[in-house]
């Protein structure tokens, strides 16, 4: 029977390759991502505006540099044993194999770390992930771009700062930190610990079993803690619930506090009322008034193609987030090529390429993504890039954009940084490479 | 001493609401000796039937509903006639089985039908402190789930008359009690089995409606129907008082394990706080608070 | 014609109570470990021994464990993916804490942890049976879970929970390439499964298999109930526990709890729903089944929507792929109870007669 299905699949991959045989001058982009499951409401926005940004470069630019750009999805169900599958079947796939994974799962991103520094092909893993790749001597295949947990958290107690007249009032406040109790919830415990140390405030982390649509109990302490604010660190349904049971022991939604992950449309619009003057920080903001999304409509859309069931997400944020990362892929592609030339690349190539990622903002105004974005400059030591956050509150029919890029607590979470991916790299027995070599 | 009695009551009130999901456990248990766990799916599943009627095809609410039931009720006759009646005297762990893969089948048809995103529903009954008595006590009770209690409390009250009360509920405790026996005096087998699906499919709708109206409408309300496995342990799983008051004890042990016992172990406990409980309750007495104690014979 | 035992003639208690009495089945078992041992090293690509064999192998594993105490002792239990996940975790420890463990000691070791585990959340089966008892089982598949993320000790501090398997080393020689790992699986497997076989067809398996059909009569003919059910459960969750490990180490490298959830659970009772309850081949065919299936699906989504030139809505294949594999499950328990496993025993008998049947 296996062999079976094995010349079946076999038969099936044959297929898919001779409708992409034809033209060789492609550049293979793997899409791994998830379109159902609890989860599907991040992985369907954010791999649609993935897959409407290249199909948009394709059509307007040709490609890059006269490469076309070619894609393959892959259902992962945010599962890590799929998540791996998905990764085996496509890093070979195209002219010059995977450029460059984007596994959107934090699970999925651990999994792949050793498998793909084997193999020599970058992971980005923008906004999740190992928060210590960042540095990039241990971790030379993984890039957690643009921000990672830590520097968003040191963003967030900054802001709270703001708000609160000064850094020094933190003093003596009470800030919860409700979190999934996943790898991914937990990530920001020791960064939160350390800041509640060094500026004097009383940090109380409470759990919220997976899937998280049940937290009376969690609500009934924080009522009990009174705190002054709270962090919400959840993901897929716990976060209209989080918002519906703060609404029912009356916890003020202006002083709750999202992290990305918990910002999204598809995350207060099932919590109706409850949700409005909430505050989420982002890396991308929503929106459809920039060019890039203008040139996405008018491009895909407009010719009756297009990723989206639901046109009415175009512009909201998750799939803004999915255009940041067809920006940041293409971006790195095109550097790689004014190295290597204008021509299908190696993910080894395409790593060198993320590497030396450097969008200004004239970069950014050109791309149509002025605001839209930070400006980001990755390097050797630094696979972040950017760090910094903006702050959005919903108004209870969208996001409204109500600070600035706020930047991360460097000095705070570099060292944190540094010391985590050296313990890892004694660990795995990797010795750190040499910035000053690299090229 | 407000804190403990504000936890106590919101956990009973949460309780309510896993009574609802047991109920349709032990009507069907009652009526066919099938542990149907394929119940949370099709709580889901009503409830995403009743959403996408709702919001996609704006159809007016008690259209919305009454279509919605008209699904759960083809739902339930379609897995008597496909499911059961095929497995009609295996053991009952097959059928317990078979309810399992029916549980994905449905879990698959729902997502098909609408989606994997978070929905909203909005049933008119806010979810916040009664003003009137968060002033007199400090103790705040959610509008809701006193809503949802009265709700339970009616089902509760119109399914006990149903089944003590009219021709069918006669003839479905017989079948219940003795099927060979109800076969032989005449009752008709299959179409009680029928019945007793259909109101399983009723009581699902209503349990879904509540649940998506608190928590949204999504895959992870499948998740609520397994904490009503440890309820219908306590209470036994022929037994609809006990299916109520195992509700209510789990949902105020699972709260007040939470905020008092959570703290000192980490929090988090309450995903499995409720089976232990069930576990340890099993060891002492089998049979649940009301249900049927059996004798094994060879 | 060709599968006839007729002719082979037993002259001895040995050889008539060998795990595999005829001739054409040792000849086929041995065939096909000569086919995994050789022809697969020298034909599979990375993909197949790295994504689909060797996680192929360890979902076998991990069913034959389950279908030892659900198939042969009649024990339903629901929490087969935290029986791993102690074998993961504990493996993960051993090393990590133990200097100088060999990697296959620390595998066994974690086996016997979770055997522990298993001997004490199957002490209500004692108690309770049937679905009773699958709830029990639920309870030790979210305490397991819960407790693995909560207390750091499992997981060396790491701030998220999540383990690292360490490098796998034997002898001197590093398992590090796909091939590597494939047949260190197998040759762990290969060995797990004929142990297995021997063991179902002995004294604790008929035990085991008096108690599944007629508890009652069991005890009063005189096995002992409680080193019965108990003795399934320990076997059952080491097998379990190999299994977890082997997954943590051979396979995804980093697991976190959180990997090892009831969906894990399901699968694997699917696995052996399918493949045949009650069989050690069916645990691989069922196995073998429930890999691939979702992959078919999935691979073969692209180059339909190529072929057809219509835009699937998304997540169809994954939600069919739940739809069929619920609609199998009910399908097979009303066709054939006794799975895939039976369809190759009604092919063989039709062999045996072939090509002149009656």
């Amino acid at each position: 029977m296996m062999r079976a299905l094995k010349s079946a699949l076999a038969g099936v991959a044959m297929l898919g390759f001779a409708a992409s045989a034809q033209a060789q001058n492609e550049q293979f982009i793997p899409m791994a991502g998830y379109w159902v499951g609890p989860y599907a409401a991040g992985g369907s926005g954010i791999y649609g505006g993935f897959i409407d940004y290249l199909d948009m470069v394709n059509a307007r630019d040709g490609g890059v540099g006269g490469v076309k750009l070619t894609y393959e999805k892959c259902e992962t169900e945010y599962n890590n044993a799929r998540g791996v599958e998905c990764y085996e079947r496509l890093k070979k796939k195209g002219p010059t194999g995977a450029s460059v994974f984007h596994p959107l799962s934090t699970g999925i991103t651990y999994s792949l770390i050793d498998k793909a520094t084997a193999d020599k092909i970058p992971i980005i893993s923008m906004g999740y992930g190992r928060t210590d790749a960042s540095d990039g001597r241990y971790f030379p295949y993984i890039f957690p771009l643009v921000t990672n947990y830590w520097s968003q958290n040191t963003a967030k107690i900054k802001f709270i700062g703001q708000r609160e007249g000064g850094m020094d009032k933190l003093k003596g406040k009470k800030i919860v930190n409700i979190y999934h109790d996943s790898a991914y919830g937990k990530e920001t415990i020791p960064v939160l610990d350390a800041q509640a140390k060094k500026y004097g405030f009383a940090v109380t982390h409470i759990a919220v079993p997976h899937p998280g649509n049940e937290q009376g109990s969690q609500w009934l302490q924080i009522r009990q803690i009174r705190p002054d604010w709270v962090i919400l660190r959840g993901w897929g349904v716990m976060n209209p619930t989080a918002l519906k049971a703060a609404a029912k022991v009356g916890f003020p939604r202006d002083k709750m506090i999202g992290v990305w992950w918990s910002g999204a449309e598809e995350d207060t619009i099932p919590a109706g009322d409850a949700a409005k003057g909430y505050i989420a920080a982002g890396f991308n903001v929503a929106g459809e008034n920039y060019p890039v999304v203008q040139d996405i409509k008018k491009h895909v859309y407009a010719k009756g193609k297009g990723e989206m069931e639901d046109k009415s997400r175009i512009g909201s944020i998750y799939y803004n987030r999915g255009v940041v990362h067809g920006i940041i892929t293409v971006e790195a592609i095109r550097k790689a090529q004014e190295k290597y030339g204008k021509k299908p690349l190696t993910p080894e190539q395409v790593r060198w390429g993320i590497e030396n990622l450097n969008i200004d903002e004239a970069r950014l105004k050109a791309l149509g993504a002025t605001g839209f974005m930070q400006a980001l400059k990755v390097s050797c030591l630094d696979h972040e890039g950017g760090g910094a956050v903006k702050f959005q509150q919903w108004d209870g029919t969208k996001w409204k954009v109500i600070t600035d890029w706020i930047q991360p607590d460097r000095e705070l979470v570099r060292p944190m940084i540094e010391q985590s991916a050296a313990a890892y790299g004694k660990e795995k027995n990797i010795a750190p490479r040499d910035c000053s070599k690299e090229s | 001493m407000a804190f403990f009695f504000e936890v106590l009551i919101g956990g009973l009130l949460s309780g309510v609401m896993y009574s609802l999901v047991a109920l349709g456990f032990v009507l069907i248990y009652k009526a066919s000796g099938v542990f149907n766990f394929a119940q949370g799916a099709m709580v889901f599943f009503a409830a995403m039937a009743f959403v996408v009627l709702l919001q996609d095809h704006g159809v007016n609410f008690w259209i919305a509903f009454a279509l919605a039931l008209g699904m759960m009720i083809l739902l339930g006759l379609a897995t008597e006639k496909f499911v059961l009646r095929p497995l009609v005297n295996q053991p009952q762990i097959t059928l317990f089985m078979a309810t399992i893969g029916l549980t994905f089948f449905i879990e698959g048809l729902a997502q098909l039908l609408g989606g994997a995103n978070v929905r909203g529903l909005d049933i008119g009954i806010q979810d916040e402190p009664i003003a009137a008595i968060a002033n007199a006590t400090g103790i705040n009770v959610s509008r809701f789930d006193l809503a949802a209690a009265g709700v339970a409390a009616v089902l509760v009250t119109s399914l006990a008359l149903f089944f003590s009360r009219t021709r069918i509920g006669r003839a479905l405790r017989a079948v219940a009690d003795d099927h060979q026996a109800a076969l032989a005096v005449g009752i008709p087998l299959h179409q009680i089995w029928g019945i007793v699906w259909a109101v399983a499919g009723f009581v699902a709708l209503v349990a879904g409606m509540l649940w998506g109206a608190r928590n949204g409408v999504q895959f992870a309300l499948t998740f609520v129907a397994l904490k009503a496995l440890p309820v219908l342990i306590l209470g036994g799983f022929e037994s609809i008082p006990g299916a109520i008051l195992g509700g209510l004890i789990i949902g105020a042990a699972e709260k007040l394990a939470e905020v008092y016992l959570g703290p000192f172990v980490g929090g988090g406990i309450e995903g499995w706080f409720p089976y232990v409980l069930a576990l340890l309750f099993l060891l002492v007495r089998p049979e649940g608070l009301f249900g049927e104690k059996h004798i094994d014979r060879v | 014609m060709l599968y006839r035992e007729a002719g082979q003639f037993k002259s001895s208690y040995a050889a008539d109570q060998q795990i595999f009495p005829i001739r054409q089945d040792r000849i086929a078992v041995g065939a096909v470990l000569v086919f995994a041992f050789i022809v697969v090293p020298l034909t599979a690509d990375q993909y197949w021994l790295s994504a689909i064999l060797v996680p192929f192998l360890i979902f076998s594993l991990a069913a034959i464990g389950l279908n030892l105490l659900t198939g042969y002792a009649g024990q339903l239990s629901l929490g087969t993916a935290a029986f791993m996940a102690v074998g993961a975790f504990a493996a993960y420890n051993f090393l990590l804490r133990v200097p100088g463990m060999p990697v296959l000691v620390a595998f066994v070791l974690a086996g016997a942890c979770a055997a522990l585990v298993g001997i004490l959340f199957g002490l209500p089966s004692l108690r309770i049976k049937g679905f009773y008892l699958a709830v029990a089982t639920l309870a030790a598949q979210f305490f397991i879970v819960w407790a693995l993320t909560k207390f750091g000790w499992f997981s060396n501090y790491s701030s998220s929970g999540v383990i690292n398997a360490q490098k796998i080393e034997i002898l001197g020689y590093r398992f590090d390439s796909p091939l590597s790992k494939y047949l260190l699986t197998l040759s762990i497997v290969a060995v797990l499964a004929l142990a297995a076989k021997n063991m179902v067809r002995g004294t604790v398996g008929r035990s085991w298999m008096a108690v599944r059909d007629m508890d009652v009569a069991a005890e009063v003919i005189g096995f002992p109930m409680l080193r019965t059910k108990l003795s399934a459960f320990a076997v059952s969750s080491f097998y379990c526990g190999v299994a977890g490990a082997l997954y943590a180490f051979c396979y995804l490298g980093t697991v976190e709890p959180e990997g090892f959830n009831l969906d894990l659970s399901f699968r694997i009772l699917f696995m052996i729903i399918l493949g045949g309850v009650g069989s050690i081949l069916g645990s691989f065919l069922g196995a073998a089944f429930i890999v691939l299936f979702p992959i078919f699906l999935n691979s073969v989504a692209g180059p339909l929507e190529h072929a057809i030139g219509v835009k699937l809505p998304a997540g169809l294949m994954s939600n069919l792929e739940l739809m069929i594999f619920g609609a199998l499950i009910i399908l097979f328990l009303i066709v054939e109870p006794h799975g895939l496993a039976r369809l190759w025993q009604i092919g063989k008998e039709k062999l045996r007669l072939w090509p002149f049947p009656h």
